[in-house]
């Protein structure tokens, strides 16, 4: 299923055009070229694009920004791609940094330390999971429907919680969680360096245990993956409770970034450019596939087109119609169907 | 038909003669978002204990389904008049009939409706978008003297306070040959959109070099756009005319800090002038005007430019 007709790696690329034939079996090769091509038209357009310097002791830039601006995405992301790897969806994920947001909040008003602030954002993204994961993976309920549920009522929850101390002044000040967010390590922005930590945890969770053949036997065929004596049940409980605190992780950045904890706005249609980010790394609604490394790549390809749109000067009024053009584009230029119809244009032609 | 209204009119003057004039009000609200809506929802239903009004408040969430729904539990309850908050301004004309039909009248309050037939709602009670825009634009031309370039934070593209202020602003800068707008972008309405927006306008505009003045849609644009400046190093308030709109609890901080140069008030306590025009309606309906303006105040930091 997963085996691409192109991909014959085992003969040695020799001639220009084998290499070229290789290279275009490669997964990684269309999410990569897609964002080289946005850097390049940004490079083209605006010739400033890829000055960085040190700003304020961190490094500052446009390409700084993309990477800096694409972590919360990218890291909703992940939680995503595995949840797709197990053939489910996470609509809640939005939800989730809306409710984490409107704990931390709550918690520095009451004056909690703020480590204790933080685990308990990452405790609330698991209990997310963990109500997730029990309808999904316990009560069998369809997954974009059982997540649905946390979706439509997550954001009044938040609301909820704002009022436990007057909902009047949600912001707060907080060193430490703001570090997380927007400080700096040497002239690395922290957030880069904390989600270095997290990807190499994760890659390391699914690539070096059996976890991510579970995940992906169990996206596979569930049923097959049962008889095989893996616990679906239990596989597909740990990607929801994964999802829920990458997402809780992600509602830390988000939030400590303003600190202001804004339920109705923070993390709005996240979970959409998360599910795109998979997809656009190669990733299938199927289910049966994770690829981290090309879920972060999926995610930068969403924030270089949004930082580029922003500083093009193109009339608000375009943005999405710009951003849907694009994201069509690749998901064309992936699409082995499209692909093909193009090359047998050029053959008919020979 | 007219001595019929008359007599109601004479019957409910009795009641009012005899207890005091006790009125049941449904308020459709558009939702919680930002800072402003709240504290308006709150001083709608502080104003209404005051003057003894039986409010009956409906969030809608933000969903024209949810506001058309509470509007129609309103008819059902036959409340003596009901204040829309409209989310959108399409789309109304069927539920304002009914209402009508019903005999219950209707006040906006907020935003405006597009109907075909203004006779579908007494009158629409509301700050003027357009004129923010408008004391936000003079605000800026004086305190640069009709010489700057703007960039500029919009809100929510297609929402009326957007595109009025915008109007509003545009028009007046446009009276000054020395101002115009150098960048423009949508931030949502969000601090965390004028934030990623300001971000973007730094680096593309190497430090906001040449530029002037920030003009905000709202406050909370406004608070993200002086974090990212701050960030880069740069200094808000001093080197640049910052100007929004709204006056939050948050921006009188950063006009006190400093950060911020001015703000136009949407003031949201408003009850007090929304209510004395449907209580006094109910007691003699006559021909309102169809838009009552609300009034604007300009606020700025003690010493403007730091």
């Amino acid at each position: 299923m997963s085996t691409q007709p192109t991909s014959t790696a085992i003969v040695q690329p020799r001639s220009l055009v084998t290499r070229l034939r290789w290279l275009a079996g490669q997964r990684a090769l269309w999410p990569v070229l897609a964002l080289l091509l946005i850097l390049a038209v940004n490079g083209i357009v605006s010739p400033g694009f890829f000055n960085v310097r040190i700003v304020e002791g961190r490094l500052f830039g446009n390409v700084i920004d993309i990477l800096y601006r694409a972590t919360p995405t990218a890291l909703v992301a992940l939680g995503m791609a595995i949840v797709i790897g197990t053939k489910g969806i996470d609509l809640s994920v939005g939800a989730i940094i809306a409710i984490c947001g409107a704990m931390m909040a709550w918690r520095i008003q009451a004056g909690d330390p703020h480590v204790v602030v933080l685990l308990i954002a990452l405790a609330t993204g698991l209990l997310c999971g963990l109500w997730n994961g029990f309808l999904v993976a316990i009560l069998n309920i369809q997954p974009i429907i059982a997540t649905l549920i946390l979706m439509t009522s997550g954001r009044g929850i938040g609301l909820m919680i704002n009022l436990l101390y007057g909902g009047t002044n949600p912001s707060f000040e907080s060193p430490f969680l703001q570090g997380l967010s927007v400080g700096r390590i040497g002239l690395v922005p922290t957030r880069l360096v904390v989600f270095a930590v997290v990807f190499t945890a994760l890659w390391l969770l699914i690539r070096k245990t059996a976890l991510g053949l579970f995940v992906e036997s169990v996206g596979g065929n569930s049923a097959a993956a049962d008889l095989a004596g893996i616990s679906s049940r239990l596989v597909k409980y740990a990607a929801y409770l994964l999802s829920g605190l990458l997402a809780a992780a992600a509602g830390v950045i988000i939030v400590a970034d303003t600190h202001t904890s804004d339920p109705v706005s923070q993390g709005l249609f996240v979970e959409l450019d998360a599910i795109l980010a998979v997809v656009i790394g190669g990733g299938s609604l199927a289910g049966g596939r994770i690829y981290l490394g090309l879920t972060v790549i999926g995610a930068l390809v969403i924030q270089a087109l949004t930082t580029t749109i922003l500083t093009s000067g193109l009339p608000p009024e375009y943005n999405l119609v710009v951003k849907a053009v694009v994201v069509l584009a690749v998901l064309l230029l992936q699409s082995d169907n499209a692909r093909h119809a193009v090359t047998d244009i050029f053959r008919r032609r020979k | 038909m007219k001595w019929f209204g008359g007599a109601i009119a004479a019957a409910s003057m009795m009641l009012a003669g005899s207890s005091a004039f006790a009125v049941t009000i449904g308020f459709s609200q558009v939702g919680d978002e930002g800072d402003w809506r709240p504290a308006w929802s709150k001083d709608m239903q502080q104003e209404a204990t005051k003057e003894g009004i039986d409010l009956k408040y409906a969030d809608a969430q933000g969903k024209q389904e949810e506001q058309l729904k509470a509007v129609r539990a309103f008819i059902a309850q036959q409340v003596d008049a009901i204040i829309i908050a409209p989310v959108v301004i399409t789309g109304w004309d069927q539920v304002l009939k009914e209402a009508k039909d019903a005999k219950i009248p209707v006040f906006l309050a907020d935003r405006d409706v597009d109907t075909t037939d203004k006779s579908l709602y007494v009158t629409r009670i509301s700050a003027d978008f357009n004129l923010e825009g408008k004391i936000a634009g003079a605000w800026l031309a004086q305190a640069s003297k009709g010489q700057c370039d703007v960039v500029e934070l919009q809100g929510t593209t297609g929402a009326a306070p957007a595109i009025e202020r915008n109007k509003g602003f545009q028009a007046v800068i446009s009276q000054f040959p020395g101002m115009k707008i150098v960048k423009s972008q949508s931030g949502d309405f969000t601090t965390e959109g004028g934030k990623k927006v300001m971000e973007a306008f730094i680096k593309s505009t190497d430090n906001l070099k040449g530029i002037c003045g920030v003009f905000a849609h709202n406050d909370n644009m406004q608070l993200g756009a002086i974090q990212a400046m701050k960030e880069a190093g740069l200094k808000p308030g001093k080197d640049f005319l910052m100007v929004s709109v709204d006056y939050v609890p948050a921006m009188k901080d950063a006009l006190a800090a400093g950060d911020a140069n001015a703000s136009v008030e949407l003031r949201s306590a408003i009850g007090k002038y929304i209510y004395p025009v449907v209580t006094d309606y109910l007691k003699s309906p006559s021909d309102l005007p169809k838009w009552i303006v609300i009034p604007s105040d300009l606020h700025t930091a003690a010493t403007p430019g730091g």
